[in-house]
């Protein structure tokens, strides 16, 4: 067991900004959020997914919504308890541990916040090892494992329950509901046992995006090669190194759907690389052949410091390096791809392993 | 026959340029004093007198200055602030001065208000306001003596109706304290729209007393005219505007250098390269105007979103330092104004980059005979450096691989050679050293837009076509003859993670100053 402090989630911030693939929203406000909770409430702890009993009763918590909403009306700061206290009413249950749901962006720090406010403990591991744009996209949903019961709460105190069969239904159903709270609603859901949490989660991934944003700042202070470190903490290799060429944001549909172009310097000098994003990193493609796609980390990272460009940030004239990150091993299962690979986000694409 | 008189006060130099009938007829320099007003006189009784120009023809006043920034980096004069915040119950959990420097929250937080108000993104009110608590908050910042309130609201950039109800009350009810209202500073992201509007709130009592001495000046020099002062995005502002929002002068510097050099070279979309005593400012030039920073501004350690011209500054400069004890280094430190007395070609003992310049022939300025002794080989080494600084600055900056023309200005420009990497031209146009004071002058006015509006592929066009109507009309309303109205700009960003087709639109238009408007009244 260990325990979160204010030095934590700074590191954290940093690393989840990474582990978001280019999307999931700045960390920033979650940040903010978080240092307020443990400043309020005290540290929470944080256990091992193996040190976590067989029955105990375990919920994500998350919020959901437009980062660019998210970044103008703020948290009141008792939506998510409210969300953890009402789906805790409705199952009839105590709950026993706090869970995240998504590790990149924004979300990595909403689950400190509620442990914090909630004083239950955190469990390191999240559902996603990364940022995915939908909430069925969970490993939970590759074993069978309902979304629901869920909550979705405002700042206002309302409160919606979903109970439904279908994770992909739940999710079209929370979209609209959160768009009626304001863009954005803080939720409660996958209910899960200790025992089906260890068996569906991805395991230490918020020591994980600690450790990336400590070696990320600490190579910053002693200048040793920053890249390197980040490369071999997270098993990445390096991609492309390059210079924004081109940015296309394509407007219809109400996604953030584009293309980006790099021209390659250094080792890369003569090279193209176009990565297709829709809010994440989706494809990226050395000289029209495919090298990397979705479910595998697609992160363009600032060359000196190594932080996070995201898909919002992306210009004209930015240099960049591009590093591919392999996702957890079972989102490249067939099922695995069926939920998260190309074909799901549309591309007539097979999954190419980024290590290969 | 109008005269407009464009005036830049610089830490070194404060200079004046007098344009009749869009002609530039005289350009004048003179020390910035002490007393900074003082400075501002000298260089406009100068322009006059060398222009030979009637005082009285002279119809408007511009100046750019650096009074007010420099007023929050010394953290001298800064009034204790209150903030409002309409938000109903949600932007709660972080409150105002959140993450700010622990000194400057010192020297500034009072008392803050989280109150109902506020809108949702598409509009609708996320709270009513409520009478009682406007009333009852004002009732205790008049019990506290404040002097000046920062009043935000949640998508306060969408409607600000909410904020601008609380600002009239406050004016009604305490009419002694001062107002600033985000919805006239920043963009969307409410912590960083609403620190920038603390900051300006702070520097109210500073900016009132800048702009009363600046209007005494002019008035003091029998001139009859109104005073403007140049904005961040190259836009004016009126004298009474610049007394309630001076925050947004602070980067007017760069963009007056910019707009200067368009003016001065004829071109409008291009690299400027301003290169000055200290420091060298690098940054494109789009349609006549700098591109803009894209979001985050870091001002003294404060998270800040008003716009900005995307400018690298380096520490390079016509009086940086030259070293060569353990290899070869330039700057970042300068003589700055003291070149004059201590670089070598003024008889001085510090070799400087100016000094380098007049060593390789290509200057001829001070005594040449003074940088004889100088190794060749370290001069040329030195430049190339110099070439090599800039050039990589520069790089950072430009959008495509394609050669960029490039602008030379500002008084340093001297230490920087004809061959720069990846630039198709490089321009130094005649009367470049005062090119600030030019960017002043000719200054616009304008409007911006920053809205989140829900579109389908059917609407698109008659929703794009409604915002520009919106702001050319917020532009005219600013002071611009309508005719002389453009849309300069125009950025559609879609809402990630949600499935109604809603996009940020952000606008801006642009035109010409209608003098024949009372612009204290409408700016």
């Amino acid at each position: 067991m260990k325990t979160i402090d204010l030095e934590f989630i700074e590191s954290l911030a940093i690393g989840a900004s990474l582990l978001g693939a280019g999307g999931g929203g700045d960390p920033y406000i979650g940040k903010l959020l978080a240092s307020w909770a443990i400043e309020t409430y005290g540290e929470p702890r944080l256990f091992d997914l193996s040190e976590v009993p067989d029955d105990a009763v375990c919920v994500m918590s998350a919020s959901m919504g437009a980062p660019t909403v998210a970044v103008e009306r703020l948290p009141g700061g008792d939506e998510l308890h409210i969300a953890i206290i009402s789906l805790q009413r409705y199952i009839g249950k105590r709950i026993t541990h706090l869970v995240g749901l998504e590790i990149g962006g924004m979300n990595s720090m909403l689950p400190i916040a509620s442990a914090a406010r909630t004083q239950l403990p955190l469990v390191d591991c999240d559902a996603m090892g990364r940022a995915f744009p939908e909430l069925q996209m969970c490993t939970p949903s590759l074993f069978d494992k309902s979304a629901t019961p869920m909550v979705l709460a405002d700042e206002c105190g309302n409160t919606v329950i979903i109970d439904s069969n279908s994770n992909l239904k739940t999710e079209k159903m929370a979209r609209q509901i959160t768009v009626e709270m304001g863009a954005v609603s803080y939720i409660a859901l996958y209910p899960l046992s200790g025992k089906e949490l260890k068996e569906t989660m991805i395991p230490g991934t918020i020591s994980l995006a600690r450790d990336i944003g400590d070696k990320i700042s600490k190579s910053r202070a002693d200048r040793v090669d920053v890249l390197n470190s980040l490369l071999k903490i997270t098993n990445g290799v390096l991609l492309f190194e390059g210079k924004i060429t081109d940015v296309d944001r394509k407007t219809h549909d109400g996604f953030a759907r584009g293309t980006v172009e790099l021209a390659g310097i250094g080792d890369y000098t003569d090279s193209k690389l176009r990565v297709i994003f829709q809010n994440e990193n989706l494809i990226a493609s050395l000289n029209s052949q495919v090298i990397a796609t979705v479910p595998d980390l697609i992160c363009l990272v600032e060359p000196s410091t190594c932080r996070t460009i995201t898909t919002e940030e992306l210009r004209y004239g930015l240099r960049t390096i591009v590093i591919g990150i392999p996702c957890d091993s079972r989102w490249r299962t067939e099922r695995g791809l069926q939920l998260v690979g190309p074909k799901y986000f549309g591309y007539d694409i097979k999954f190419t392993p980024v290590e290969k | 026959m109008s005269i407009r008189i464009g005036v830049d006060v610089g830490g070194t130099n404060t200079d004046a340029v007098a344009f009749l009938n869009d002609q530039l007829v005289a350009v004048a320099k003179s020390p910035t004093t002490q007393d900074v007003t003082a400075g501002v006189t000298n260089a406009i009784q100068e322009v006059i007198e060398f222009g030979k120009l009637d005082s009285k023809r002279i119809s408007a006043v511009m100046v750019g200055t650096t009074h007010f920034v420099n007023a929050l980096v010394e953290s001298q004069y800064l009034l204790p602030t209150a903030v409002i915040r309409l938000c109903g119950k949600t932007t709660r959990a972080i409150l105002p001065f959140r993450d700010w420097p622990l000194n400057l929250r010192k020297a500034i937080q009072a008392d803050v208000f989280l109150l109902d108000g506020g809108h949702e993104f598409d509009g609708r009110t996320i709270s009513a306001l409520s009478q009682k608590q406007i009333d009852n908050t004002i009732n205790m910042l008049i019990k506290s003596g404040i002097r000046t309130v920062a009043i935000s609201s949640v998508f306060a950039p969408l409607d600000n109706s909410h904020e601008t109800y609380v600002a009239q009350r406050v004016s009604k009810l305490a009419p002694n304290i001062s107002v600033s209202i985000s919805s006239e500073i920043g963009r969307i992201g409410l912590l960083e729209r609403e620190n920038a509007t603390i900051l300006n709130a702070c520097l109210r009592d500073v900016a009132g007393k800048i702009v009363t001495a600046l209007e005494r000046s002019i008035k003091e020099l029998g001139i009859n005219c109104q005073l403007f002062i140049s904005q961040n995005d190259g836009t004016l502002m009126s004298a009474a505007h610049a007394n309630r929002y001076p925050i947004t002068t602070f980067a007017s510097g760069p963009t007056n250098s910019m707009r200067g050099a368009a003016y001065l070279s004829g071109k409008a979309d291009c690299a400027v390269i301003d290169i000055g005593g200290t420091t060298t400012d690098i940054g494109i030039l789009r349609a006549g105007y700098p591109r803009e920073a894209s979001s985050i501004v870091n001002v003294n350690g404060v998270r800040t979103n008003f716009r900005m011209p995307d400018v690298i500054s380096i520490g390079l400069g016509g009086g940086s330092i030259v070293r060569n004890t353990n290899g070869l280094a330039i700057g970042p430190d300068s003589v700055g104004y003291k070149i004059r007395s201590e670089a070598l070609i003024f008889g001085g003992r510090t070799l400087t980059t100016t000094d380098l310049a007049v060593a390789s022939g290509r200057s001829e300025i001070g005594d040449p005979n003074r940088v004889k002794h100088l190794d060749p080989g370290l001069v040329r080494d030195a430049l190339e450096l110099i070439q090599e600084t800039i050039g990589q600055a520069l790089e950072t900056m430009v959008t495509s691989s394609e050669p960029i023309p490039v602008v030379l200005v500002g008084g340093g420009h001297l230490i920087c050679g004809q061959e720069i990497k990846n630039t198709r031209s490089v321009t130094r146009p005649t009367n470049l050293d005062v090119a600030n004071a030019v960017g002043a002058a000719i200054s616009q006015v304008g409007s911006q837009i920053d809205q989140i509006i829900s579109i389908t592929p059917s609407t698109r066009e008659s929703a794009i076509e409604a915002l520009r109507k919106e702001a050319i009309a917020r532009c005219e309303s600013a002071g611009a003859v309508v005719e002389s109205i453009e849309i300069t700009n125009i950025e559609e960003v879609p809402l990630a993670y949600l499935p109604v087709g809603s996009v940020r639109i952000r606008m801006r238009a642009v035109g010409n100053l209608d003098f024949s408007k009372d612009l204290n009244k409408i700016i």
